[in-house]
């Protein structure tokens, strides 16, 4: 009976591509659909402008993604539980605020406003979980109150002033605007992060390997690394022909990466996804299911109030309408897109960052055809119900597949 | 396969009973459970059946009666106590995460963990070595729980209660929806739990099951203990009868002139 359950040995290339082509069969799609339609949005504004895929303007993607994108992962966050968070646009309108009240106006030392501003967003967002866990009011509803209420709030704060510019030689702006990471500085951190990668994909292999478990073999690993080190050296010698990798977008990027790590090697990441696949199942093995919402809630409302930051830093100034128009919405859309369920219990950190640059691709590429902003809320509202659309049809392939 | 670790020999559950508001749902009902012995409670719905388990699961506490470990009383008022106590119950939904895979189903809420992250490589030995004792037929222990068939979960979730190893486990309808060859599986394992050495109580609506894995078999009826049988001497016709009412086993006489 037990030759029914032995762990298969090492796991080279050929089981390596089968089991994707498995998964994607059964409707476990993951990136690909996100990946795919980048690939369709830059041919076709390619092929309308010239100039699209030039250096100059990836430059300006990236840091046009870097706020949008960092509010994003707060709504990853989120939808993993199943929740949804309608007022992030609010409450980084409250954070770009009090940036600009407390620091111009009322000449706070810069450090203490900007932990300030996110620490406001904490406690919003530990309001909202403890609305949450202790009443069960959905949170749809608790978070569109949120919505108007803090954007009462950012009004209050911004008192009659209206609007407030940031000085052009603050750190602020400067890391907003015109910080970029020199040419060497930019490929030492790109190696630096494949060989991390590289390493830990090693060392996880042997240990594996020690225990009598199913391992890649360290071709795949190294593979891996090698295209990851190949990938990662061409997209930043494409952006170092202009302006180069900017600060800010760098920062998004790290906070990716920590979500990442944050959600699938730790047992607070876990508990994450088992309340977004079946809180009963959660509650009952232990897991205090309140904690977690509060700090999802709580995380989500700090990187929101994080990107209030980010935004005004960008647009060196906070006004009645920051955080206001489309931000909320992009911000929602951009983690759907990038393929995070909206059931809950399934997706993952770097679907901000690849559906953030759906959103501002779809945004720039208009933009530079001179279109109006009609045009580009119907072609981004348009995406967004396809990668629903994407979501619920995987949902029901998973379900036929025996993945649900 | 015995365990290694001394167990409490004996639960016992004396005189238990609960009422609902005017149902009463137990009446002074008894139970014993060694260990390695599988104690199969059958009755008709509404006989008290899962009432008695969740008295001992720590769902419901009972109204009065006692509760024995190797003689000696304990209380069981929540589930945590029922859980130190070193009682694991499965209940019918399972309470599995569907979009996490075995290991971490096995392993939910108490995850063990190196350094400041998790013991992936730990948990994942000790699952499959769990899942080989328990001759499991899975095929790893990296799928999702989603792709599993009903016995399979079923697995699962019973192999999720020994993680914290306990010595008496409660299954509550494990069979009632699965198909002939999964039900096999699951009446397997739990020979596989007896072989551990462990107290198991299952209740079930299947007499032949029952016949199939049990050592004696408890029957309620209107909550009320109606006979208490070894499977070696009984045929299924007894048992029904017992279950139905037409031969009435209790101790003392009818507390009213009806059978009420």
């Amino acid at each position: 009976m037990t030759d029914t359950l032995r762990p298969v040995q090492h796991t080279g290339f050929r089981a390596s591509t089968g089991e994707f082509v498995s998964r994607i069969r059964s409707g476990d799609l993951g990136a690909l659909p996100v990946v795919v339609g980048l690939a369709v949005i830059w041919i076709v504004f390619q092929a309308l402008n010239p100039t699209f895929l030039s250096s100059t303007n990836l430059v300006n993607l990236t840091m046009q993604s870097a706020a949008v994108g960092t509010i994003a992962i707060g709504i990853v966050l989120v939808l993993l539980l199943g929740e949804i968070d309608l007022s992030v646009g609010s409450v980084s309108g409250v954070s770009s605020a009090i940036l600009a009240v407390g620091w111009v106006q009322a000449g706070w030392p810069l450090p203490v406003v900007l932990v300030a501003c996110v620490a406001v967003g904490a406690l919003i967002g530990v309001l909202y979980g403890a609305l949450r866990t202790t009443f069960g009011v959905p949170s749809f509803v608790i978070t569109l109150a949120g919505l108007l209420g803090f954007l009462g709030l950012q009004l209050w704060i911004l008192g009659r002033t209206g609007s407030i510019n940031l000085p052009f030689d603050s750190p602020v702006v400067q890391f907003g605007q015109q910080w970029f990471l020199p040419d060497w500085l930019s490929y030492t951190i790109v190696a630096l992060s494949c060989a991390a990668f590289a390493w830990s994909g090693l060392s996880m292999s042997r240990r594996r390997r020690d225990a009598g478990l199913p391992a890649v073999s360290y071709a795949v690993v190294a593979t891996r690394a090698g295209l990851l080190l190949v990938g990662l050296l061409l997209a930043v010698w494409y952006l170092n022909l202009s302006r180069g990798v900017g600060v800010m977008f760098l920062f998004f990027v790290a906070l990716v990466v920590a979500a990442h790590l944050a959600l699938t090697r730790t047992a607070w990441g876990r508990s994450v996804f088992a309340v977004g696949g079946n809180v009963e199942a959660a509650r009952r093995a232990g897991i205090r299911t309140g904690r977690v919402y509060v700090s999802v809630f709580a995380l989500c409302s700090a990187l929101a109030a994080t990107g209030g930051i980010l935004a005004t830093a960008r647009l060196a100034a906070a006004n009645q309408g920051s955080g206001g128009a489309d931000l909320n919405l992009n911000a929602i859309a951009a983690a759907v897109i990038g393929g995070t369920s909206l059931f809950g219990g399934r997706g993952s950190a770097f679907s901000a960052l690849l559906g953030v640059l759906v959103i501002m691709s779809i945004s720039l590429g208009f933009t530079l055809l001179n279109l109006d902003s009609s045009v580009r809320y119907m072609v981004t509202g348009a995406v967004l119900v396809l990668a629903v659309v994407i979501d619920s049809l995987s949902r029901k392939t998973r379900a036929a597949a025996g993945r649900a | 396969m015995r365990a290694e670790t001394p167990r409490p020999g004996k639960l016992s559950m004396r005189g238990i009973s609960k009422r609902f508001g005017a149902v009463r749902a137990l009446i002074d009902v008894d139970l014993d459970v060694r260990a390695g012995e599988v104690v199969a409670i059958v009755g008709d719905n509404g006989a008290g059946k899962s009432t008695l388990i969740k008295v001992l699961a720590g769902v419901h506490p009972a109204d009065s009666g006692t509760i024995l470990f190797d003689d000696a009383p304990v209380t069981i008022d929540d589930p945590t106590d029922a859980r130190d106590l070193g009682i694991a119950t499965v209940f019918q939904d399972l309470a599995l995460c569907d979009n996490l895979d075995v290991v971490s189903n096995l392993w939910l809420g108490r995850e063990l963990r190196k350094g400041g992250g998790l013991d992936e490589v730990e948990m994942e030995q000790r699952s499959w070595a769990l899942m080989r004792e328990l001759s499991a037929k899975i095929p790893s222990v990296r799928t999702p729980v989603a792709e599993l068939s009903g016995g399979q979960r079923q697995t699962v979730a019973v192999a999720r209660s020994l993680i914290g190893d306990p010595s008496i486990v409660i299954l509550d309808e494990p069979t009632a929806a699965l198909g002939i060859s999964q039900t096999a599986e699951v009446l397997n394992l739990i020979e596989r739990l007896r072989e551990r050495g462990l107290g198991v109580i299952l209740i079930s609506h299947s007499i032949a099951d029952v016949q199939a894995v049990a050592d004696r078999i408890v029957v309620l009826r209107l909550g009320r203990n109606n006979g208490d049988f070894r499977v070696a001497d009984v045929s299924s016709e007894t048992i029904i009868a017992a279950i139905t009412g037409a031969t009435d086993v209790r101790r003392r006489p009818l507390r009213t002139g009806t059978d009420r």
